[in-house]
């Protein structure tokens, strides 16, 4: 067993541990809370160095199969990086300005990242389990941040009994499957594997833990108000790294432990949780008055898009939720960073609609930038949501599944509707009263105008003659 | 040439998104009205030699195509945009109308200048692109593309009523184009297989060749699929409720671009997909939408009989003209597809005449209201002589170019083999004097008879700018008028290639069909049991 070769592969979960120790150590001593943040951008940027380059390298597992390098599994730790990094990028101003800017934010979210990375990379039920729960922990705290406030409160006990009580399903099916297999790693179970009531139990209960940390209906009820009570830039850290990890790690899940049909078909349960998914989400978003539940819902709306990419079960499916999940971190982190700054110098009440009356002619960048990634979200080309949307449904519709893809293009139309609908309020309304706006910082504005750039290149992406981000992607299934 | 065409119709299409990163560059309200101008004039006359290079002999091969490589390995979807016979004259009108609708808004428009012209250019490139597109998926994404500056454009400098408008025309337009997204996908994997050699295609050129032919049940389906998207975007009845609000409620420009431009989108998309991909369905299909049309024609004519305002008078004539051009593309016979074909450009431009007057008078009155108006001939002679060209070219005066465009649809319509029945075109020639009834009693009670308002009493006439934007469109009127041919004949190689290539598709996808191998309810709906109702195999015995 070559150590070296172990720990260079998972070398960016690491590196994020160990700023994530440094972190906290720098805060004991009382150093200033800018070291930290320095501490943590450095160690995210080169992390996330490191983990494009694995994109390109060998695949392979490690740690006596406990996780999988290279693939799949390394677009995966791409995509919680690149969450995570423009996330801390963005939250520097909104913390200060909200009173929360202390070094424990940022240890609690490098530790977060740190089971994001792992769980991204799961080949093994137990890795799965430890991972799920370093990042869920965490993120009960990250929630809780506004304590004083009666919405942060609800939403950590909220995220907190709600998930532990998952985690419950989860170990549960955990269980269950290696009494009926005796295996845990993913590939020796799929090998293991009979159609034994005990068997499909365990696969069943698993899945119900994955739908509640992915928020598919009817495992949702606590996102909306976990959301509105988490501080914003945090819960588009939520909303984005933890869902590309956890749907990555259902990939795993779906390719390397229930990849024979035959054994277990769970193709038709992920459909009709997807079309549950996308309609509860997109008919409930429609009648919110607050931006960020609004946000909150239709990130389970896109929860169900993701899912019908899976329910094709195809390598064009898969490569489609890859691609989707990036499009996704892309304009999400952006409406969030965008709404965050609407939000900096006011109370928590300034996300409700209203107050965005007029707000896009006082700053215009702002404005323009929210509007892009509204309609990238509501899958308008040539934007990169629309290429997500696109890779998905074509996969659907390429596996025959053409009934989910036209409820799923359907259910996206009707979401247009509460994303316009901001923009109403943005451009169409006059504004009733007058708000004070800081000037954004520079990292802020400059993360921000990065996104919206990459959510138009990547929309545009796919007529430009460059090699496809979608290519490489597809590598990964190529049989 | 100094130029490669195939470069110049791409500068011709990014032209005006160029524009929209001048504005960064540019300080001042001036500076931007000017930028525009500039931008689309420019873009006006790059296009000029599209036209004239044109191979007229071959207009139903593309030309000028530039050809991108498959976005990757097994999927042919690629950036493809070249002009046909089909599309040549679309391009040009809207590249016409670019300047004008810059020169329209000039001095109406007071708020965020640099936002609402940036919005018209984008607007210019989405529809450039949408008829220069010759892969299916290109051409969805500049479809969609043309949503957004029009949802702004009426959402923010529109009328009272602006943001129920607004909304209704995005979501109405987007349900239908999402539904033809499925059928696409579903279409471009389908042809992919067809060709033997990629996974995925949705280039038109293999599409709507003689070698690809698609069976009955898809054919069904896909056809009803792209129909629905395109009857949206016409809008035929009974999908039209969102035009006269959104027409309403937008602003001059707004309304010039939906009408003389985007509403074309929905009929030539008929064209482009519809007729040359899914024969069968087509031909079985057309009596039902002529049915709708013909509907259209008299109801859109009827409703706009009573309009009190002249721009909703306007926007309901409208449902009433694209009846006819839907009326012609589902005749399905060089004369009526060719009717339909001269008809978009005619509609485009009076129509277009039509409510850049509306804005005229607007600007000077701020109200549309018939009853507020009444001799103003008397006062304003130059807009008064504008106003009656136009009207007239709209109801189809012989000599205008409404008339050609009636003409040949009613002709075609009555001679039509899939209708018939002669009732279609007699209906329909209804229409048009009902269209001369609303349209004259409108200019009636505008225009002539004795000043009741006292505020009209201070009217001045048109200025230079205003009748600067109104000349090219009026020669045009007449020149389409008096000699058609100068403009049919860009289209007419085209309509009888693609009749053609449709008929005998259509022929042997019947000819492959077996009885047992398709449902019930295809076998019913295309007759193969009996065999008669294949009207071209019946011709052919």
């Amino acid at each position: 067993m070559d150590y070296l070769h172990d720990l260079q592969s998972f070398l960016p979960g690491i590196i994020v541990a160990v700023a994530g120790l440094v972190v906290i150590m720098l805060d004991a001593f009382r150093k200033g809370v800018h070291i930290s943040y320095g501490v943590t951008v450095g160690a995210l940027f080169i992390a996330l160095i490191i983990g494009i380059q694995s994109l390109f390298g060998d695949t392979g597992t490690a740690f006596m199969g406990m996780i999988v390098y290279g693939g799949t599994g390394a677009f995966g730790k791409v995509l919680v990086l690149i969450g995570t990094l423009f996330c801390v990028l963005i939250s520097k101003d909104y913390l200060t300005d909200k009173d929360l800017h202390n070094g424990e934010v940022y240890g609690m979210l490098l530790f977060a990242t740190t089971g994001m990375l792992g769980l991204a990379v799961s080949n093994d039920l137990i890795s799965l389990f430890v991972s799920l729960e370093t990042m869920s922990i965490c993120l009960y705290v990250l929630a809780g941040l506004f304590k004083n406030e009666k919405i942060g409160a609800e939403a950590a006990l909220k995220y907190f009994l709600l998930g532990a009580f998952s985690t419950g399903f989860l170990l549960y099916g955990i269980a269950l499957i290696y009494g009926a297999t005796g295996q845990t790693n993913l590939t020796e179970v799929a090998a293991a594997a009979e159609p034994t009531l005990l068997f499909l139990a365990g696969v069943g209960l698993l899945l119900v833990g994955i739908f509640f940390k992915i928020a598919a209906v009817p495992f949702h009820m606590w996102t909306p108000d976990v959301y509105q009570g988490t501080p914003t830039t945090l819960t588009a850290y939520m909303a984005t790294a933890a869902k590309s990890a956890t749907f990555v790690a259902f990939i795993l899940i779906l390719t390397r432990m229930l990849p024979n049909a035959e054994i277990a078909n769970w193709t038709n349960v992920i459909q009709i949780v997807a079309i549950i998914t996308m309609i509860v989400g997109n008919l409930i978003a429609l009648a919110q008055d607050n931006v960020k539940r609004m946000l909150a819902y239709s990130s389970i709306a896109h929860a169900g898009y993701l899912m019908v990419g899976l329910a094709a079960g195809t390598a064009a499916g898969y490569s489609g939720v890859l691609y989707y999940l990036f499009a996704y971190t892309l304009m999400n982190i952006g409406a969030f960073g965008v709404i965050a700054y609407y939000e900096r110098n006011h109370n928590l009440d300034f996300t409700e609609i209203d107050s965005y009356a007029g707000l896009g002619f006082k700053m215009p960048i702002m404005g323009v930038m929210l509007s892009i990634f509204l309609f990238s979200l509501a899958g308008i080309p040539p934007l990169v949501g629309f290429i997500g949307k696109y890779y998905v449904f074509a996969a659907a519709i390429q596996a025959g599944l053409i009934p989910l893809a036209i409820i799923g293009v359907l259910a996206s139309a009707a979401s247009v509707y509460y994303y316009l609908r901001v923009m109403v309020f943005l451009y169409f309304k006059e504004a009733h009263k007058e708000y004070t706006l800081k000037a954004p910082g520079f990292m802020f504005k400059t993360a921000l105008i990065i996104l919206a750039v990459l959510t138009v290149y990547y929309g545009v992406e796919p007529v430009l003659p460059s090699t496809g981000l979608i290519e490489l992607i597809t590598s990964y299934y190529a049989v | 040439m100094l130029i490669q065409m195939e470069l110049l119709l791409n500068i011709t299409i990014y032209l005006p998104l160029l524009g929209v990163v001048a504005f960064l560059f540019v300080k001042g309200d001036e500076a931007v009205k000017w930028t525009s101008l500039i931008v689309t004039t420019v873009t006006f006359f790059l296009s000029l030699p599209l036209i004239f290079q044109f191979d007229v002999a071959n207009s139903a091969i593309p030309q000028y195509v530039t050809e991108g490589s498959p976005i990757f390995s097994g999927m042919d979807i690629k950036y493809l945009v070249g002009l046909d016979g089909l599309s040549l004259l679309l391009f040009m009108l809207t590249t016409l109308f670019g300047p004008i609708v810059i020169l329209a808004s000039w001095s109406s428009i007071k708020k965020n200048l640099i936002g609402y012209f940036s919005m018209l250019l984008i607007l210019q490139t989405a529809s450039l692109g949408v008829f220069a597109s010759l892969d299916l998926v290109v051409f969805y994404v500049f479809f969609e593309l043309g949503l957004i500056p029009m949802y702004f454009l009426i959402g923010i400098w529109g009328g009272s009523d602006k943001i129920r408008a607004t909304i209704k025309f995005f979501i109405y337009t987007l349900v239908g184009s999402l539904v033809m997204l499925v059928a696409l996908i579903y279409l471009g994997y389908h042809a992919g297989a067809a060709t033997g050699v990629f996974e995925f295609t949705s280039d038109w050129r293999f599409i709507s060749g003689p070698e690809y032919t698609i069976g009955l049940v898809e054919q069904t389906w896909l056809f009803l699929a792209f129909a629905l998207a395109f009857c949206i975007k016409v809008p035929l009845f009974p999908f039209h409720t969102w035009l006269p609000y959104a027409h309403t409620e937008a602003p001059t420009a707004g309304s010039v671009v939906l009408a003389a431009i985007m509403l074309k989108l929905g009929t030539y998309g008929l064209v482009r997909v519809c007729l040359p991909v899914f024969p069968n369905a087509f031909m079985e299909f057309a009596p039902m939408m002529a049915v709708l049309a013909v509907i259209g024609i008299i109801y859109g004519a009827l409703v706009a009989m009573v309009q009190k305002d002249v721009k909703k008078l306007v926007a309901y004539s409208s449902v009433s003209h694209l009846g006819f051009v839907v009326l012609g593309i589902f005749a399905f016979n060089t004369i009526a597809v060719q009717g339909a074909i001269i008809q978009m450009i005619n509609h485009g431009l009076s129509t277009g005449a039509l409510f850049l007057i509306v804005g005229m008078i607007y600007d000077r009155r701020h109200t549309r209201m018939i009853s507020d108006f009444g001799g103003i001939a008397k006062k304003m002679p130059v807009f008064a002589t504008m106003f009656m060209i136009a009207t007239l070219a709209s109801i189809g005066l012989p000599g205008l170019n409404g008339f050609i465009g009636e003409f040949l649809i009613l002709n075609g319509a009555f001679i039509s083999e899939l209708y018939s029945n002669k009732v279609y075109a007699i209906i329909s020639a209804i229409g048009v004097i009902l269209a001369a009834a609303y349209m004259l009693w409108m200019y009636q009670r505008v225009m002539f008879g004795p000043i009741t308002n006292k505020e009209n009493e201070k009217l001045i006439d048109i200025n230079g700018r205003e009748i600067g934007l109104l000349v090219p469109l009026v020669i045009f009127m007449v020149w389409i008028g008096i000699r058609p041919v100068d403009f049919t004949k860009y289209s007419e190689e085209w309509v009888d290639t693609f009749i053609t290539i449709s008929e005998e598709k259509s022929v042997a996808v019947i000819e492959n069909v077996k009885p047992g191998d398709i449902p019930d309810w295809t076998a019913r709906l295309y007759n193969i049991e009996t065999g008669k109702n294949n009207k071209l195999l019946a011709k052919q015995d």
